[in-house]
């Protein structure tokens, strides 16, 4: 792999954070980390840049000025505006004046933001806000671009220029990770790492995740879950059988990835929902 | 309306630095107000020179504490220890009589010893010689020729220690703090970077108010700037290094003023800034020789109104340095360890690219 981690802990204090993950970036591809609250997505992050040491297994990451990094708060100033922002990146960076600016032009104009340069970071919406803290982890050229949460709170719209962004960087030869909650937005990685409780419960490319799910899956319509290894989609349950015998009244269904996801949660011991 | 009771006593229950303040803020409001607060002198250190040194001496008594008894010295002797600070009242004896000089600087200090005089010898002779009381520094004893170079250093304390924490204490709260640390920075470089704009700010600040007393209160400024420059620089050091520690020690704003104020009202009260150390209670004067703007204040009070030369401020300024070199070394190497956690084990390969093992 060209970046990532290997078999990575990392303790907080007396709390682990992280116990023996794994997280591949690639060059050209977008590797996602998703799972819950409090399931290691940032610190998996920030122990790929550099902001906390493991206390054991590998990091390989490029130098400093090749990282772009987002952090899942807001990542830019309030009160400079989206030009001077940027302008500061450009300056940390060394970039020329030439290269500055039609890179700036480009950013700019990818993220929507020409007719807000002038306007303060603080007022910004939160969509406008996370694009523009992602254009500017971008603006340097980075090789590794590392995104905590860029979607987190944002509207539906401005995620999916987000991810285009995201996307273009990908194809441009950047690797990037990319952390989120959403299960749905997990599946446009080319890989995935599910954490829970800093342990990694699957891993690999979504179509593998997805041919992972041991057992059957179904639905069935009730007023209460079914079974302790049931959850609610739509208007009905869905419900998992290890053993591949469903339960009477259920249907047989093809999964997709957010039940892959929450298979692999169910199985690892989360409760039903 | 117990709901609300009960929430607010479980939130400043968990509150711990708010509810210390609460608790420890009146005490140390008593400690200081009851040891510290107080205007009477009882220790005027004196020298005294000339053919009746001795003599004189031994008939001055409190609050007259003789330091140095120079039968050989003159004129030059007392004023020289009245200018470096080591005396606050010289006695120079001649055979016809006696000129008693005093530190103006030394507002109570002075306004004792003159009624201590009064009373020594109503008849204005001093051990059997018509003796003559001289002023120096600051001879009509206005407060504000003395209050003027100290509010510089009270400034340079809010500006150094409050605004740059807070400073440093936003770019950590909104998520700032941690882009930086993943940019190609050194820590040196961030604070240098975080710190220039105020020290600029600071130094402004400080020429203002300078410029502001001497031309609303006709402050004399007699002494050398270089060397005012000198403790300046030296003192902003120690209060910017004050700032960065502070904000090392909180999450957010609220925290950093709280600290800070802890910083601040010591040297407010304790620092000789309004109470004359030397009146403080032995268990009390200590706190005043660990604070920065109590040396500050002897070098722009020794500069400005009594032209002391660099040679004279040797004491403060090499104790600010200390101070500077202490303070600004442990900010710098707390924030290094909140910025860059030191990497154990990391191979740079041909690329650049970095392969920590741990």
């Amino acid at each position: 792999m060209s970046y990532g981690l290997e078999e990575v802990s990392v303790r907080l204090g007396r709390r682990t954070a992280l116990e023996g993950v794994s997280l591949p970036v690639d060059r050209g591809h977008v590797s996602v980390v998703v799972g819950g609250d409090g399931a290691g997505k940032s610190t998996s992050l920030a122990a790929l840049v550099g902001l906390v040491v493991p206390v054991s297994g590998v990091v390989r990451r490029p130098r400093k000025d090749e990282i772009g990094y987002v952090p899942a708060t807001a990542g830019l100033y309030g009160d400079l505006t989206v030009e001077e922002n940027l302008d500061f990146i450009a300056q940390v960076f060394g970039m020329a004046p030439a290269e500055r600016d039609a890179r700036m032009r480009e950013l700019l104009e990818q993220t929507s933001l020409s007719d807000a340069r002038r306007r303060l970071g603080s007022a910004l919406s939160g969509g406008m806000q996370r694009k523009l803290a992602v254009a500017m982890a971008l603006l340097h050229g980075p090789k590794l671009l590392a995104l905590d949460e860029p979607t987190t709170g944002v509207d539906p719209v401005s995620r999916v220029d987000l991810w285009r962004l995201v996307s273009r960087a990908a194809a441009s030869g950047v690797a990037v990770a990319v952390s989120t909650t959403y299960v749905n937005e997990a599946a446009r990685g080319s890989s995935v790492v599910l954490l829970s409780s800093g342990r990694c419960l699957a891993s690999g490319s979504p179509e593998v995740i997805l041919r992972s799910i041991p057992g059957a899956l179904g639905t069935m319509e009730a007023s209460s879950p079914p079974t302790d290894r049931s959850w609610r989609r739509g208007a009905s349950w869905r419900v998992w059988a290890p053993d591949g015998v469903l339960p009477e009244g259920a249907e047989a269904t093809s999964a997709d990835f957010e039940d892959a996801v929450v298979v692999a949660e169910v199985a690892a011991g989360g409760a039903s929902t | 309306m117990w709901a609300m009771v009960a929430k607010e006593f479980r939130q400043l229950r968990r509150d711990r630095r708010t509810l210390t303040m609460m608790i420890v803020l009146p005490v140390l409001l008593l400690v200081v107000f009851g040891y510290a607060a107080n205007f009477d002198v009882h220790d005027i250190p004196t020298v005294v020179v000339g053919p009746n040194a001795r003599t004189v001496a031994s008939n001055l008594g409190a609050p007259f504490q003789v330091v140095e008894i120079d039968p050989a010295g003159g004129e030059a002797t007392a004023r020289s220890h009245l200018r470096d600070g080591s005396a606050v009242v010289g006695v120079v004896t001649a055979p016809g009589g006696a000129l008693v000089l005093m530190d103006g600087t030394q507002l109570f200090s002075v306004q004792t010893a003159e009624a201590a005089f009064a009373k020594l010898a109503p008849s204005g002779r001093v051990g059997g010689h018509a003796a003559r009381l001289q002023i120096l520094y600051n001879p009509e004893l206005k407060t504000s020729w003395v209050m003027v170079p100290g509010l510089a250093g009270l400034i340079l304390v809010f500006v150094g220690t409050l605004i740059t924490s807070l400073g440093v204490v936003r770019e950590r709260q909104s998520g700032t703090l941690e882009q930086l640390a993943v940019m190609p920075f050194r820590a040196f470089q961030v604070i240098g970077g975080k710190i220039a704009p105020y020290l600029l700010v600071a130094a402004f600040d400080l020429a203002l108010v300078v410029t502001a007393g001497m031309v609303l209160f006709h402050v004399p400024f007699v002494g050398n700037v270089g060397s005012f420059l000198l403790g300046a620089g030296l003192f902003l050091l120690v209060t910017l290094g004050m700032g960065i520690l502070v904000s090392t020690l909180s999450q957010n704003q609220g925290q950093a003023i709280q600290l800070a104020f802890f910083l601040i009202l010591p040297q407010v009260l304790l620092s000789g800034l309004i109470f004359p150390v030397s009146s403080m209670a032995a268990g009390v004067r200590w706190i005043s020789y660990v604070l920065p703007l109590t040396y500050f204040i002897e070098i722009s009070r020794g500069v400005m109104l009594k032209a002391a030369p660099v040679g004279a401020l040797l004491e403060p300024i090499g104790l600010l340095a200390l101070l500077a070199v202490a303070v600004l070394g442990l900010a710098v190497a707390r924030f290094r360890r909140d910025l860059a956690p030191s990497v154990p084990k990391t191979r740079v390969g041909r690329s650049g690219d970095e392969t920590v093992a741990t």
